[in-house]
């Protein structure tokens, strides 16, 4: 199993990156927090850890450490757009129940 | 289902806990509204995909007023009730507003700023600019998927107190937290990253749809110091469109268009104009009212000719800004092109001639202000880390107070950072004086009479005490906005009094160029009347405490031929006091001072005689 970047989100991570002009790739990762239990957490990288797994996708360096790659096994990273709103979207296999706004969950 | 944006390392949000900061450019024309998301700025657009948004209200019977686009229609079916270019009256009082006859509104004076007479009622200019901030609100709320932490709301640099308090009102009305007010050149320096050097003098070019602003800016550690604007009120893209329409009109010899030929004419201008950014000729082609078929090529060279005039006219602001701030091209480090206006190919090789660099310009000029608002405001609500910038803004004139003569005493001199809190200590001037009056007053000049007056008031309750006894604190206090407060306390007694300065109305940026302009070129002349005050002061103390003296024992003490050459003494400096000569002057009070000094030891020796008669030298405790 792996994470992945959907196109589109690769796209906009590349181009985000570009702008911000540097950074290694782009770490996902799961903290305990939230209405829900677990809280997803999407930043820049501008260094890896020794512990990082790293997957690629279109391009994209992606890294997460191990204790969130247990929660976010096959996870695919979506880039969509609803309305005026943009962003990333996690879909997540593992989860069980998310909370009403999606930015925590529940395994 | 709330979408994720990619943080900064480290700077991960709690789910809920996103702060979400918004940067609005309140335009004169248009205006926009811009966020930070993953990491970029990006100014954020309507459901038809438009970024710019037309600063125009238009009031309604019943319901929301139209803003934008819809109302821009209607400008012309419908003058008195829709409102454009608001921001020209923000802060003013009637006689302040330039050209108020021109417009087609009702106006009404009415304390402090003007009102507008519309269908829904009076309105202020703040009213009217909360109408805009509000739809940018909504765009941004339905854009960012949440309530917003705050704003970073752009005003020109030659906003005074007036204007931007009036700013920072209308966005309270619109449901905005302010996060800071910013100017505007400063901004667009942001969004180009210039903050990011050390040091560097910067040049703002600012040709938008009516306005020209030129500044000038000095970045020194993180602050940007404003050094100069300059500007045309009543120049800009729109003057473009107008000399070609002219020429069509000319070229097509069109009689007397009807309002609604003129109006598309007028478009087509705008669309030719847009037309040649690109290419070196564009078609215009249209059927009037008439009948009449217009079919006209207008070359891009034809076009630079027919507005080199008005190029020339940004040029004239631009090299008084830079006279004004003493530099010269050596000394400009960079030049960054704002507003759509400078898209135009021979806006930016006149802006490049005359600086002899190229100027900045691979942001969207339309853009620019916008995104390093948003920038600024991602800063403040803490997404970013804040040792990499830390930007500081600056008080555009220097704020003081009067003091004894009309004279200015500045507390906050200009360009200091702001935030800021100074005090100073001043006293009374007259014995038992129980009162003081504190006229606050912002400018560069001497005499409190070539400053401009902010506000007055009183501080009462001082204890009776001889003159200079009172020591009377008044601090003045600018938050990050520029808003000024002021207060005094007597440290004695306790007694104090504090103001928020909301002056009544505002200045014209003319006015604010002419005053710096003035505090340069009178420098000499305000410094000799400074002293020629100060003198006068002193002298007058003179003369009132030697008067008071010779009342009381001067008969005693004094012969009569001493008593008359102090008296020849007080009226020389009498007669001195209402000319205009300070050495003179000073002379004279340096003479009443010898001439009573052998009067003064007699004083403090009766004093001690009386003080020791009829005590014995054993009780005395020495």
């Amino acid at each position: 199993m792996a994470i992945t970047l959907s196109e589109s989100a690769a796209n906009r991570v590349q181009k985000f990156l570009d702008q911000r002009g540097k950074g290694v790739g782009l770490r996902l990762g799961v903290r305990t927090s939230g209405c829900s239990g677990m809280a997803y957490t999407l930043e820049f990288v501008d260094e890896t850890l020794p512990d990082d797994i790293t997957f690629e996708s279109f391009g994209v360096t992606v890294l997460i450490d191990p204790k969130s790659l247990v929660f976010l096994e096959g996870t695919e990273l979506d880039f969509v757009r609803e309305g005026l709103n943009e962003g990333f979207k996690f879909n997540n296999p593992n989860v069980k129940n998310s909370c009403g706004c999606g930015e925590s969950f529940n395994v | 289902m709330a979408l994720l944006q990619i943080a900064e390392p480290g700077l991960c949000a709690d789910p809920h806990q996103h702060r979400l900061a918004i940067g609005i450019d309140l335009g004169t024309t248009n205006s926009l509204v811009a966020t930070v998301r993953s990491g970029s700025a990006a100014v954020l657009e309507d459901e038809a995909g438009r970024a710019l948004l037309p600063s125009v209200v238009r009031y309604v019977q019943v319901g929301i007023p139209e803003v934008g686009v819809e109302a821009q229609l209607r400008q012309t079916d419908d003058p008195h009730n829709t409102i454009a270019s608001v921001k020209r009256f923000m802060g003013r009082g009637l006689k302040d507003v330039p050209g108020a006859a021109a417009t087609p509104y009702r106006f009404v004076d009415s304390p402090g700023m003007v009102r507008i007479d519309t269908r829904a009622g009076l309105k202020s200019p703040v009213e009217v600019s909360a109408e805009i901030l509000r739809v940018l609100r909504g765009r941004a709320e339905a854009s960012l998927g949440g309530e917003l932490t705050g704003a970073v709301i752009t005003v020109p640099a030659y906003f005074d107190d007036a204007q931007r308090q009036a700013t920072k009102d209308a966005a309270r009305l619109a449901g905005l937290n302010v996060l800071r007010l910013l100017n505007e050149p400063t901004a667009a320096a942001i969004a180009y990253g210039l903050d990011n050097a050390s040091q560097g003098v910067f040049c703002i070019y600012d040709l938008g749809g009516g306005t020209f602003d030129i500044s000038i800016l000095r970045l020194s550690q993180g602050v940007f110091e404003v050094v100069a604007t300059n500007g045309d009120s009543a120049l800009g893209g729109d003057d473009f469109d107008e000399c070609i329409y002219r020429w069509i009109v000319e070229q097509a010899a069109i009689v007397d268009p009807t309002v609604t030929d003129a109006r598309l004419l007028l478009s087509l201008a705008r669309k030719a104009k847009e037309a040649l950014t690109d290419h070196d000729e564009a078609q215009i082609c249209v059927t009037l009212s008439s009948g009449q078929a217009i079919d006209l090529v207008l070359t891009a060279e034809t076009f630079f000719r027919l507005t080199a005039s008005l190029i020339a006219k940004t040029l004239a602001p631009t090299r008084k800004a830079m006279r004004d701030a003493g530099l010269g091209m050596d000394d400009i480090d960079g030049v960054v092109l704002v507003g759509g206006s400078t898209r135009m190919r021979h806006v930016r090789r006149a802006v490049a001639d005359y600086f002899q660099r190229e100027p900045l310009t691979n942001l969207d000029p339309d853009k620019v202000v916008a995104l390093g608002a948003a920038m600024q405001a991602n800063l403040l609500v803490g997404n970013h880390k804040t040792d990499d910038w830390l930007l500081l803004d600056v008080i555009p004139l220097s704020l003081g107070l009067e003091t004894m003569g009309g004279l200015a005493e500045k507390v906050i001199p200009r360009n200091a950072t702001i935030p800021v809190a100074r005090a100073q200590e001043f006293t009374t001037f007259k014995d038992g004086q129980t009162a003081i009056s504190i006229h606050v007053v912002q400018g560069e000049r001497e005499l409190v009479g070539d400053c401009r007056s902010l506000a007055r008031f009183e501080l009462r309750g001082i204890p009776p005490m001889v003159a200079g006894a009172a020591r009377v604190r008044v601090a003045f206090q600018v938050d990050a906005d520029g808003l000024l407060s002021v207060s005094a306390q007597e440290q004695t007694s306790g007694v104090q009094a504090t103001i928020e300065v909301k002056p009544s109305y505002g200045l014209s940026d003319d006015e604010i160029a002419r005053m710096l302009s003035d505090s340069y070129s009178n420098a000499q002349t305000d410094m000799n009347a400074r002293n020629l005050r100060e003198q006068r002061v002193d002298g007058l103390r003179l003369l009132e405490a030697t008067q008071a003296a010779l009342d009381q024992d001067g008969w005693q003490l004094l012969s009569d031929a001493e008593r008359a050459t102090i008296e020849r003494a007080m009226e020389t400096l009498r007669v001195m006091l209402n000319g205009q000569d300070h050495i003179a002057l000073k002379r004279a009070a340096e003479s009443l001072n010898r001439a009573t000094a052998q009067f003064a030891a007699r004083r403090m020796d009766a004093s001690i005689q009386r003080a020791l008669s009829g005590q014995r030298l054993d009780t005395l405790e020495v």
